[in-house]
Order: structure tokens, then sequence, then C-alpha cells
């Protein structure tokens, strides 16, 4: 049981952007990817995730066990994979009990239909955790809301869905740092060993309320560098330029 | 606190809605075509008065003088064959009074429309229309007792002919268009309601238009009027079974709202894809009262259909809320007409329009504003939304103000559902219709909150199965 990346090529037309990716995620563990503007992070997020203006040229994705590059977008997310966007994007007029009703109700075998009343136990439960106002429930999806609303949003649906594993793009970008806790606060109560994380960051900030486990270097298209939690901390002092210098000596 | 999602539709199952017929039993039929012996033969089955007789009579010329509009409208009209319809049918029955004894393969039309047990409920005080003859009519006792009038149109001229000449035809006259004045040759069936002084109706009035029988025409005629502050709403829901060739529909309606009366209209209808539906529309709102059409355009070949206000007294108040939806093979040519005939009066349209596959909605809007007036408003906001590519949408407001003592806006917006949004909604485990559906629905979803919520029920059970095959 674990989400596999192997040697995964992916491009848009002329360009290819993952060049032979290699990563493992267990159950229970929380991988962090670093790296560069440009290197792929939020490329690699929309590959794992099945969005048509990539096209994979090689390589494999298994979900505990299964290859899910076959699979349509939907089905990867019901196969348990979730993305917190960086952008997520709004949905007029459509709330946000609303959606997030259909989201589990597409989990559900045809003709069955969730409990609601369970359901807005459990929405304002995890609404409570992360300090949303009971009125986001009649709002429409990502309609009006800060940057900071839309990406606890994001954890909002994290919460609801329960996926196997959940890839966090850039949670932190546009977040103050009370917003911040409060999303990472979502996040940790989210970890079990059931549940493995890829968190995709610019910073270490972040990494100081989101422990990781293994720390990734991610570097034009490929992971460059692989250490644990200090690796992050040495890249916020030094930056990115040294990793590849280092691992280019280690390759020649 | 816990608060419920208003208008919570999301859960709503979706059945095979409006395709199945029954067999026609029909003791009274006109044969095909439209002649002055059709036009006598109505009359005589009808057992009308001789104004009526008349009326019909000198309407007949009116429609045989007056050409198409096809100077402006869609060239599609010329495809109707006139002499292939049949314009009376009638089971030779009357009206009924209670659900037991209406036919049973009437309740299984229901059964099939999936219309929830709550709302067969709400039937009990219910006027349905099944082919041209009310097949069940029932008024609530309490709304009897408050002197309400809701009878078909053939029982009210028959019965209550002082409050129904005095205003039948006055609102549109024969001579409006071509399709009004073949209405007035043929009507039948359709209701007539009649609100007295200050009464206010609590519960909507419903009735339920079906056409079951093939190359039939159906030429409703309904006449409502509001009294001096009297306030009612009028439900009107059509779902039309398939038919193998096409089929005419030309209604009309007149609206009259007395002094600080108030009249809502609300119709949802889903004609099936071989239908012309040609209908016109009309209140007039005397001073300070209040006509407001809410109207839902699903299915159909042509639809034609503005419905409109005649604001005659100050500050009468005139809305149009309307939805259309547009599939392959299917014209949506819908809109309002708004004329300001008073100082202080106001109009609002609000029109949303989808399109999917090779589906057309046309807006055209009329605002007439004189110039020796002052104080009117007008408000129009159209926006259309195309699912396809080959989707097709098209605007003609037309608002003519004069004089510089009014305020009139207008805005419109063309948007398509964009790929981010699906795979936004697709990475949340919907699969792509869905996905479609809950756009559509979200952007409607203002206007729907304007429906009665069995009625938004049914429109969002509508929009699932029209979504259904628009995408992949």
């Amino acid at each position: 049981m674990s989400l596999e990346i192997k040697a995964l090529h992916a491009q848009i037309p002329g360009r290819e952007i993952l060049k032979g990716l290699n990563l493992t995620i267990n159950p229970g563990e929380v991988h962090a990817i670093m790296g560069p503007n440009g290197s792929g992070k939020s490329t690699l997020s929309k590959v794992l995730c099945g969005h048509d203006d990539y096209e994979v040229t090689s390589g494999e994705v298994l979900l505990d066990g299964e290859n899910i590059l076959d699979m349509a977008v939907d089905a990867r997310s019901r196969a348990g994979l979730f993305l917190a966007f960086q952008y997520p994007h709004e949905i007029p007029g459509v709330s946000n009990a609303n959606f997030l009703r259909a989201a589990l109700k597409a989990r559900l075998p045809k003709g069955e239909d969730i409990d609601a009343v369970r359901f807005y136990k459990q929405l304002y439960a995890r609404m409570d955790q992360l300090e949303m106002d009971r009125s986001f429930t009649i709002r429409s999806v990502n309609e009006g809301f800060s940057g900071g609303e839309k990406k606890r949003n994001e954890i909002l649906q994290l919460m609801m869905l329960e996926p196997k594993y959940a890839i966090l793009d850039e949670t932190d970008s546009g977040l103050d740092i009370d917003a911040l806790k409060i999303v990472s606060r979502g996040v940790n109560a989210m970890r079990s060993e059931n549940r493995g994380f890829l968190v995709i960051t610019h910073y270490q900030r972040l990494l100081n309320y989101i422990q990781p486990d293994i720390v990734h270097v991610l570097k034009d298209g490929r992971i460059v560098k692989t250490g644990g939690k200090e690796l992050s901390l040495e890249l916020e002092e030094r930056g990115y330029d040294w990793v590849t210098d280092e691992s280019l000596a280690a390759a020649a | 606190m816990v608060t419920a999602p208003d208008n919570d539709i999301s859960d709503i199952k979706v059945d095979s809605v409006g395709d199945f017929t029954f067999p026609e039993r029909n003791k009274y039929d006109s044969g095909f075509g439209i002649t002055e012996k059709t036009v006598d033969f109505i009359a005589d089955v009808k057992n009308d008065p001789d104004w009526i007789r008349e009326f019909r009579h000198k309407a007949l010329k009116v429609f045989q003088d007056k050409p198409m509009p096809t100077h402006w409208a869609t060239k599609d009209l010329e495809n109707i064959k006139f002499d292939e319809f049949r314009y009376y049918l009638s089971d030779g029955q009357k009206p009924k009074r209670s659900w037991d004894d209406v036919p049973d393969d009437v309740k299984k039309t229901f059964d099939r429309l999936g219309i929830p047990e709550q709302e067969r409920k709400f039937l009990a005080g219910v006027e349905a229309q099944y082919d041209s003859e009310a097949a069940y009519s029932n008024i609530k006792a309490a709304v009897a007792e408050q002197g309400v009038i809701f009878v078909n149109s053939t029982e009210g001229l028959h019965k209550y002919p002082e409050i129904f000449r005095k205003w039948f035809g006055k609102v549109i006259p024969t001579g409006d268009n071509k399709f009004s004045a073949l209405n007035s040759a043929v009507f039948s069936g359709g209701s007539f309601i009649y609100v007295p002084p200050g009464v206010k109706v609590k519960h909507p009035l419903q009735a339920y238009f079906r056409i079951n029988s093939e190359q039939f025409g159906q030429f409703e005629r309904t006449l409502i009027i509001a009294d001096e502050g009297a306030e009612v709403m009028y439900m009107e829901g059509c779902t039309a079974p398939k038919f193998e060739t096409a089929t005419l529909h030309s209604a009309v309606v007149e609206l009259v709202a007395m002094k600080g009366a108030k009249i809502q209209y609300v119709t949802v209808q889903n004609w099936s894809s071989n239908v012309f539906n040609l209908v016109t529309k009309r209140g007039i709102a005397h001073e300070d009262a209040e006509v407001r059409w809410i109207d839902c355009n699903i299915g159909s070949r042509l639809t034609m259909k503005y419905p409109g206000v005649i604001m005659k007294g100050k500050r009468a108040r005139g809305e149009v809320i309307s939805i259309a939806l547009a599939n392959s093979g299917q014209h949506q040519d819908t809109g309002a007409k708004m004329v300001h005939a008073a100082d202080d009066t106001t109009s609002n349209v609000i029109s949303k329009s989808i399109s999917i596959g090779q589906g057309r909605s046309t807006y055209r809007g009329l605002v007439h504003i004189p110039k020796h007036l002052k104080g009117c408003k007008n408000n129009t906001e159209c926006d259309a939304l195309l699912i396809n590519s080959n989707s097709h949408t098209d605007t003609y407001p037309a608002i003519s103000v004069r004089g510089n003592q009014h305020s009139t806006q207008h805005e419109a917006s063309v948007s398509q559902v964009s790929a981010d949004q699906i795979f936004y909604l697709m990475q949340r485990g919907l699969t792509e219709a869905e996905a479609m559906s809950l756009s559509v629905n979200g952007f409607i979803n203002d206007l729907v909150k304007e429906f009665p919520m069995e009625y938004s029920v049914e429109l969002k059970r509508l929009i699932d199965l029209e979504m259904e095959g628009s995408v992949g």
C-alpha cells in the first residue's frame, strides 16, 4: 500500500517538464517537496490528478498497486487522491454544503444518499476546527473568499472527503501567520497511519507547522535530493543552487 | 446553531421524464386543418354563447389575413403546416372535482413525471388540464370561501360572464399577432381566476398542462384578475410526451392587476423537441400594482415567448425573471416586453439562458418609456451560458427611452463553463456530466430561488437530464 511514482515523464506540447520522477509515499508519511520556481512542483500535482493540459509520455503512478494513469480525473479522486489547489476555483451559485454533499455522494453506490444529519454534524465539527463561520455552508464555493478563506476551504474539503493520499499545492501561499496555524492544525488533525501527504511548498515556514518525515528537492523535473526535516532548514538558509551542484558532483 | 442551506436540491434522483404516451380516447375531434367549419364545430361542442362564436370567427379572419412575422423571427415558422393539425380534442367529460374521479392513465402520467407525494397533496387544490379540457379541477375549500373563482375558461365565460367579458381579449387584442389570433379562434381550456378585493390567496394555484395526442394543437386561454389589493400566485407546469410529428402549442395568457394588486405567474415547461410553442403572455398593472412573470423554458423545437407588463397606473411594477435552456435542435427565442405608461413605474428583467450542443437561445427585449412621463426605471440583465463550442446565443435588446427624467440600466454577458472549473469539480470525484450539471445549476441558482420549492426541484431534475450526454 503506497502511492508510487515511477520514472514519470510528462510534457506540455513542445516542452518536457517532468523528466523521470521517482517518489514513493507510504500511508502515515508526510513528504515535503521543495524546489525553485519552474522546477515542476505544480505540474507534478496536476499530472497526478490527470489534468489534460499535460501528457504523460512514460512512467507509472500506482495508487495502492493500481495504475491510475489511465483513469479519469474523477475516478482518481474517488480512488482516494485529493489535491488542495494552489488557486482554488470559484463555482458561482453552488453552495459549499451542496458541493460537499455532491462530492460525498459521488463516492456512494448509485442510488444511495448521504445521511443529512450526520453530514451537517461532521461538517460543523470540521468547520469549527478550521475556525470557519457557519455562513460558509451557504456561500458559493470560493466566490468572494479571501486567499486565506479559500485555503481553509480546501482543507475543509480534505477533511470531509478523507482521502488516502492528499497533495497540498503551496497551501501556505497567501496565508498570514494566524491562518497558516489554523490550516496546519487542520492538516495535522488528518495525519494518520492510513493516510499519506505530499506537501508542496516554496518555503520552510509551513514545515514548522506541518512537520514532514521526508523532504525532497525537485529541480528540473526530477528529485535531486532527499533528506529529513533538517534538509528544509538547510534549503532555507542556503537556497537551491548548491543542491544541483552536489547531485551533479555525485553523478560525476 | 444549525442552519440548513436553502433550496437544497442536490440529492434528487433523476428518472426518464416525459418519454411516454397513453392511448388516445377522444370523443370529440374537430378533424384536421382550420376553416370556418372548424370554428363552428368548436363553438357547437363547447356550447359557446353567441358573442364568443362571433369573437372566434372574427379572430379566424385576422389569423388568415396576418402574415408570418418572419421579417424578424426565425424562418422555421414557415415549417408550420396549419392544415396538418387538429384544433380541438376533448374527452367530452365534465371537469373532475375530486382526485378519486381522475382517470387512471392521467394519474399514471403524473406518476411517471415523478411528482412527489407531497406535491400531490398540493394537487388537491389544482386545476389540471389533460388534452384540451380540464381533467381534474378542485378548488380548495378555503380558497372558495374567500370568494376566489378558479375554474377553466369555458366554465368562466359561462358562469361569470359579467367579469369574464369585461377583461377577455382586452389585455391582448385578437390582432396582436398571428398566433394570438389563432388562439382567439380556436381556444379551449386554460384557467379563469378572479380574486376579490383585498383577498390574499395563501397557496399558489396550480395547473398542469399536457399534450397527449399526436398532431394536436393546444390553445389554452387563461385570464386572471386580481381585484384591488388582492394577491395571487399561479403556477403552470408543462411536461409533454414525445411525438413523431410536430405539435403546435399557442396559448394566450392575460393578467389584470387592479390598484395595489399583486399577481405572480410561474411557468416551468419542458416540451418535447418537436413542439412549436408560440405563446402570448401579457399583464396590465394598475396604480401601485405588481405583475411578475417567472418563467422557465426547456425543450420544444421553437419557443417564442416574451411575457409583457403594461404599467398603466402610477408606481406600478413589472418584472420578468426567465430561464431558458436550448439543447441541440431547439431554439429558445424568449424575452420580455415592458411598456411604461404612467409616472414612477418600475420594471425589472432578468434573463439567463443556457445553450447546449447546437442549441440556440435568443433574448429579445423591449422596454418602452415615452417622453411625457417622469420617474420611470428599468433594469435589464441578460446572461448567456454556452456549454459547447458550437452552442449559439444572440441578444436583441430594444430599449426606447424618451425624456430625461428616467433611469435605465442594461447589462449583458456571455460566458462558458471553464475547463478549470470542471477539473476542480472532477478532482472532488464528480463525473464530467455531474460537474457540468452542478455548474449550470449554479449559473441559474439565484433565479431558481424565485421559483416555489417543488418547481425548483423539478427544474434541477430537468437540467440534470438535459446535461446528460452534453459532455464527453
